[in-house]
């Protein structure tokens, strides 16, 4: 019996009585239309990863229609402006609909059971962000029916994206929708990255993490840093197609290139965005099918973040072509060999731990091998691309179009099929079909390389990309044809694939098909709504293998946390490198804020697409007003202590530094930085090329208007300081007049400096339109003003949760997260100020 | 009994490999068909890759295929180090040393060569002959290039972003609005590359091709090009002579010494001399001239040369015969 084995586990056997049933009641899951309020992240990752396959198909349905296109030159199936809304919603919606969701999709469906944490800590904002992308994406989608699909390419190079040459709303479709549901990955990211480090089940140090835990720590990471590259690219082309702001037009002191170097900033660390996660489930796989605990830990979690550095020094080799310096592209080409060695330090752990145990070729086993053959050549058409001279034959040739699809098909879609046959029994009463399984894996296998490694050939034959017709004669028909054949092969097994899932899988929490490989990670442990009954202490990196009786004592209560300990959905933050347990975090339940601010959310950008301004700007009030009614409640302040087993107390819902939504502002800042960041690469790089700074005739911003805004911010700061100095000094429950007059005197302050900075700019005699000069200045301070506006938003919850008793002693959690945001805005505001008015006269 | 699947699957890629190998070799766009300095050098750096990576896939299938049968290795770090570190170290930095060596050769910039000026437009090609700076000779879509000479393209752009691309006698290059970019080429076979945008472009991105003919002599080409068009001779190119300008065709396109001066379309002051019409689209003849004239938007929709549909057979016989007598 389990109560020999174990004598020390915190929770004494038997429970009692009720203590599971009260569980159950608090995490029971919403039905009926209900279900639109779930809020939990087992529950959104399924929905998730439902919606990402489906755009995965829409996807490939374009692909097939392309193929059929092109397999015969001069062909007439498709005329020229259907295929080039084809393929730019193929790339657009396979990167940005697809591949980057569905990975996302898998952690916040996996991470939660994997790391043994009820939820992970911001279920509405998983909530928000899929409903978000769900309906962005359906509408972004619909646009090719209504023939006003995106149909310039998915990396929307201007001046091609740009007014002039696009004048209708094709490319407002792509820059609104693209750079709204970008919003959203960094939602989840944000969600992820506190996730990992902050809610491990007891005794999860770094060093015993599942390896996926870390890749997604890494992910989410990557994507703070890279996808505010896009937005800023975005946004910026957005003014420049609504307001006529040049910064990508020649004449007028901007530049293409810009462009280029935020989009593929974001673009090159998007592909490994989209590997690590996919490597990560082969991590996870590849032990558990070779019955051995994965050889190399520490070389693959040392690749993994390797491989997260160097993605962000290798955006060049996509420019190899524009006419660069060549001492910088000799640079990015060693960078881009270099990334190699951590990809082949993966492959060769994955290997060694095959050889190390006795790998059953089970489904997810032959995806598995057929990763390693396809990603294999993919990597190696990589380092040749690489060489700068070899790329400029094969730069936007279908040399590259094979390329990119044996990388991401070999690195994501396998990977993403072996994982789906793998977890499959982790949340369906049936696991799917091992005979018809092994049938998808070879027809896959089978298809892509006879699709793609011909269109290798192609390309050295003088083939380009984006064509949607080629002439007879060149000596491009037989690949071509052999390449949409094997497009139909993919289909076939794709067909396949859907018949199996149709027939097999049947979601369930509590009744699945459970541990059917043996696997000794904790997402195998029996799980129901509210995931484990009990959460364990973690003391290796194979738990179930090496704690025999693990499964039994947590599934009795055993561990910690047997029931609901304040009767609210609630989980157990630990330390963010040793895992030790530092507080119980009570969670929301189900609401209709996350689904309806999204849906507003959604509804305001793909309104502003179509130039409906002002119902564009009451869906936003609606969208901004849904998020300020999730807000008033998410700060409910600390509880009494809790016993959670074994003599150990934790406080509930602490503040300051240690807090969840501290670290979860903290990743906002690091985001909104890299936003500010990306605007003043641009304001360096448009000064390079242009050769006055500030252009000739343009007005100087009075130094006297600059010094006001910079006072202003200076006193803002000091104003968050001292509000902060009465919140805490004073021990009553309801602070004073002076912590109110403080907090609307800091946004105030903020304000009145950025106004005053706008202000300047205008009386110079700068106009956003005549220069790339004004129109990046403006861009600054519009940005500025954007956080600004957001800062107000949350001064005026603290002034109304003041008013209404919700602040006050160490109930303040939303006051911290307020203030730490309004220094940022501080400080970047002062950068701003320093580069914009004083660099210029220094430099000269 | 039947091989098993992995066996037949590698047999199957081993001759899609050879095959496609070997049909990579030639073609009048081919990369590795080269005719030029350039492309050589790159073609050789291609083939020394080929086999490199061959070698490497190798080496990763057989690690696969041993590591499947193999029972309770005890390789692990060293197969890791070896695999994952060392060996990838010492192939790309072999590889990234024999390729700079083979690069300094390419690109070398030439003391003294002839410069043509390229300008990229949806979807055709302006070639300007520059002499000193100064445009000695205008004209569209097929370049000549004397043999055996470093050959300067000064690459501009008149609207989006284009890629001016010759495989087989070199690298792409891109024409960028607000950038002038510059390329060496140099063709050391007399004959006809084809060219094609490689930067996508809009509509018609897939119909803007060009060629270049490397020719021995070039020197009477030069001048017979600069010579003003040609005078019509028959009745038929006479009365085409005058439909031209009765239309308004010299609104957008120039034959020198008629009152046709448009800058907007192809000069066509020796348009019969050429291979092809619509940037490559079309051979160029009597009947793909007049198809061209009267049908354009269906041939290239979108381009900004009209269909004069409303023009009668037998005008646009005439037009077709005056516009390939312009040699």
């Amino acid at each position: 019996m389990s109560d020999t084995t174990a004598p020390d586990l915190p929770n004494p056997l038997p429970r009692p009585p009720g203590e599971l049933e009260e569980l159950e009641r608090v995490w029971r899951r919403p039905r009926g239309i209900r279900r639109l309020t779930e809020v939990n992240n087992s529950q959104i990752g399924l929905y998730y990863i439902g919606t990402a396959v489906m755009f995965f198909l829409f996807a490939g349905v374009l692909a097939l229609l392309m193929r059929a296109q092109l397999a015969l030159p001069e062909n007439a199936l498709v005329d020229h402006d259907l295929y080039n809304q084809l393929f730019t919603m193929h790339g657009t919606v396979m990167m940005f609909l697809f591949a980057v969701p569905a990975v996302e999709a898998m952690g916040v469906l996996l991470l939660p059971s994997m790391v043994a944490a009820r939820d992970l800590p911001f279920p509405r904002l998983s909530a928000y962000a899929f409903w978000a992308y769900f309906i962005g994406g359906t509408i972004f989608l619909v646009s090719l029916f209504l023939d006003v699909a995106p149909r310039a390419g998915w990396f929307m190079y201007p001046p091609l994206s740009s007014a002039e040459y696009t004048p209708d709303v094709s490319s407002d479709f792509w820059l609104l929708g693209i750079g709204f549901i970008e919003i959203s990955a960094i939602a989840g990211a944000i969600e992820i990255i506190v996730g990992v480090l902050r809610t491990r089940a007891p005794g999860m140090s770094l060093d015993k993490m599942p390896v996926f835990a870390w890749v997604m720590l890494v992910f989410a990471g990557m994507i703070v840093f890279a996808f505010p590259a896009m937005i800023a690219g975005t946004a910026l082309l957005e003014l420049e197609r609504a307001f006529d702001w040049p910064f990508f037009i020649a004449e007028r002191g901007g530049d293409p290139l810009l462009w280029q170097h935020l989009f593929w900033f974001f673009g090159h660390p998007e592909v490994y965005i989209i590997f690590l996660p996919a490597a990560g489930f082969l991590s996870m796989i590849v032990p558990t099918l070779a019955r051995r605990p994965l050889i190399g830990y520490r070389a693959i979690v040392l690749a993994v973040i390797g491989t997260g550095f160097l993605s962000f020094g290798l955006w060049v080799h996509h420019m190899f072509t524009t006419g660069l310096p060549a001492i910088s592209m000799s640079f990015f080409s060693a960078a881009s060999m270099a990334v190699a060695i951590p990809s082949g330090i993966q492959i060769f752990a994955w290997i060694a731990t095959i050889a190390a145990g006795r790998m059953q070729l089970t489904t997810p086993a032959l995806f598995v091998l057929g990763f390693l053959f396809i990603f294999t050549i993919g990597g190696l058409s990589g380092v040749m691309v690489a060489m700068v001279p070899f790329d400029w034959q094969a730069h936007d040739t279908y040399f590259i179009v094979a390329h990119l699809h044996y990388v991401l098909i070999g690195g994501m879609v396998f990977p993403l099929f072996a994982a789906i046959y793998y977890w499959v029994p982790m949340i369906s009463r049936r696991r799917l079909s091992e005979r018809i399984g092994k049938v998808v894996a070879v027809l896959l296998f089978l298809g892509v390389n006879l699709a793609f490694f011909p269109m290798h050939v192609s390309g050295l034959m003088g083939m380009p990309r984006r064509v949607y017709t080629y002439p007879d004669g060149l000596g491009w028909e037989v690949t071509n044809l052999l390449s949409t054949i094997g497009a139909f092969v993919i289909a076939a097994g794709v067909a396949l694939f859907l018949f199996d899932l149709a027939r097999n899988l049947r979601l369930s929490t509590t009744r699945n098909a459970g541990n059917v490989w043996d696997a000794g990670t904790l997402e195998w442990l029996p799980t129901g709504t509210y995931q484990t009954r009990s959460i364990p202490i973690v003391t290796s990196r194979d738990p179930l293998w090496d704690q025999p009786n693990l499964a039994a004592d947590v599934e009795a209560g055993r561990y910690y946390l047997p029931g609901t300990a304040t009767g609210r959905r609630e989980t157990i933050v630990t330390s963010s490198v040793d895992a030790r347990p530092q507080y119980v975090l009570t969670l929301p339940g189900p609401g209709w804020t996350p689904f309806f601010s999204a849906a507003f959310t959604a509804a305001a950008f793909m309104l502003l697409t179509v130039k409906a301004v002002i119902p564009a700007i009451l869906c936003g009030a609606i969208a901004i007003g849904g998020i300020i009614a999730w807000m008033w409640r998410a700060d409910i302040g600390p509880r009494a202590p809790v016993d959670i087993g074994g003599g150990l107390r934790l406080p509930v819902n602490i503040t300051g530094r240690n807090a969840h939504a501290t670290a979860g502002t903290v990743v906002l800042i690091l985001c909104a930085g890299t936003l500010f960041g990306c605007l003043l690469f641009a304001y360096f790089f448009l000064w390079t090329v242009n050769a006055d700074w500030p252009p000739a005739g343009a007005g100087a911003p009075s130094p006297s208007w600059a010094a006001i805004a910079a006072v202003l911010l200076l006193a803002a700061s000091l104003a968050w300081r001292a509000g902060r100095g009465v919140l805490t000094s004073h021990d009553q429950p309801r602070p004073r007049l002076m912590f109110r007059l403080l907090v609307l005197g800091a946004a105030a302050a903020a304000t009145a400096a950025v106004v005053a900075d706008g202000v300047s700019l205008w009386q110079a005699g700068l106009r956003p339109a005549d220069s790339a000069y004004g129109a990046i200045l403006y861009a600054i301070t519009a940005y500025q003003a954007f956080l600004t506006g957001a800062l107000i938003i949350m001064a005026g919850i603290v002034f109304a949760r003041s008013l209404a008793g919700r602040i006050g002693g160490p109930w303040r959690l939303s006051f911290e997260v307020t203030a730490l945001f309004g220094h940022y805005v501080v400080v970047q505001g002062l950068v701003a100020l320093a580069v914009t008015r004083l660099f210029p006269g220094v430099a000269s | 009994m039947s091989p098993p699947i992995s066996s037949r699957c590698a047999r199957a890629a081993a001759v899609v490999g050879a095959a496609a190998a070997l049909a990579a070799c030639d073609g009048p766009q081919a990369a590795l068909d080269p005719a030029g300095p350039d492309a050589e050098a790159i073609s050789t750096i291609a083939w020394v890759m080929f086999g490199g990576a061959a070698i490497v896939f190798i080496v990763v299938l057989v690690a696969v295929a041993w590591a499947l049968r193999a029972r309770r290795a005890r390789e692990g770090r060293g197969l890791i180090i070896a695999g994952g570190v060392v060996f990838p170290l010492v192939v790309l930095t072999a590889l990234l040393v024999f390729g700079l060596t083979v690069s300094s050769r390419i690109n070398a910039e030439p003391d003294d060569a002839l410069t043509i000026r390229v300008t990229g437009k949806q979807w055709w090609w302006q070639v300007d002959y520059l002499d000193a700076g100064e445009p000695v000779l205008t004209t569209a879509n097929d370049i000549v290039v004397p043999v055996g000479a470093p050959v300067r393209f000064v690459l501009t752009t008149d609207d989006v972003i284009h890629s001016f691309w010759v495989p087989s006698l070199g690298g792409k290059l891109d024409m960028i609005p607000g950038r002038i970019n510059e390329t060496v080429l140099q063709a050391d076979v007399a004959g006809a590359y084809r060219g094609q945008c490689a930067e996508f472009c809009g509509d018609q991105h897939a119909l803007m091709a060009f060629t270049v003919a490397a020719t021995d002599d070039f020197a009477a080409w030069l001048a017979a090009q600069q010579r003003p068009a040609a005078e019509p001779v028959t009745d038929l190119e006479a009365r085409g002579a005058a439909l031209f300008l009765e239309n308004g065709c010299g609104a957008c396109h120039t034959i020198r010494g008629t009152d046709a001066d448009g800058t907007i379309g192809p000069d066509l002051t020796h348009v019969g001399g050429r291979p092809t019409i619509a940037a490559g689209t079309l051979p160029n003849n009597q009947g793909t001239l007049a198809g061209w004239i009267a049908d354009a938007q269906a041939i290239k929709p979108g381009a900004r040369m009209p269909s004069f549909d409303r023009l009668a057979g037998p005008e646009l016989r005439a037009l077709a015969a005056y516009l390939a007598s312009l040699e």
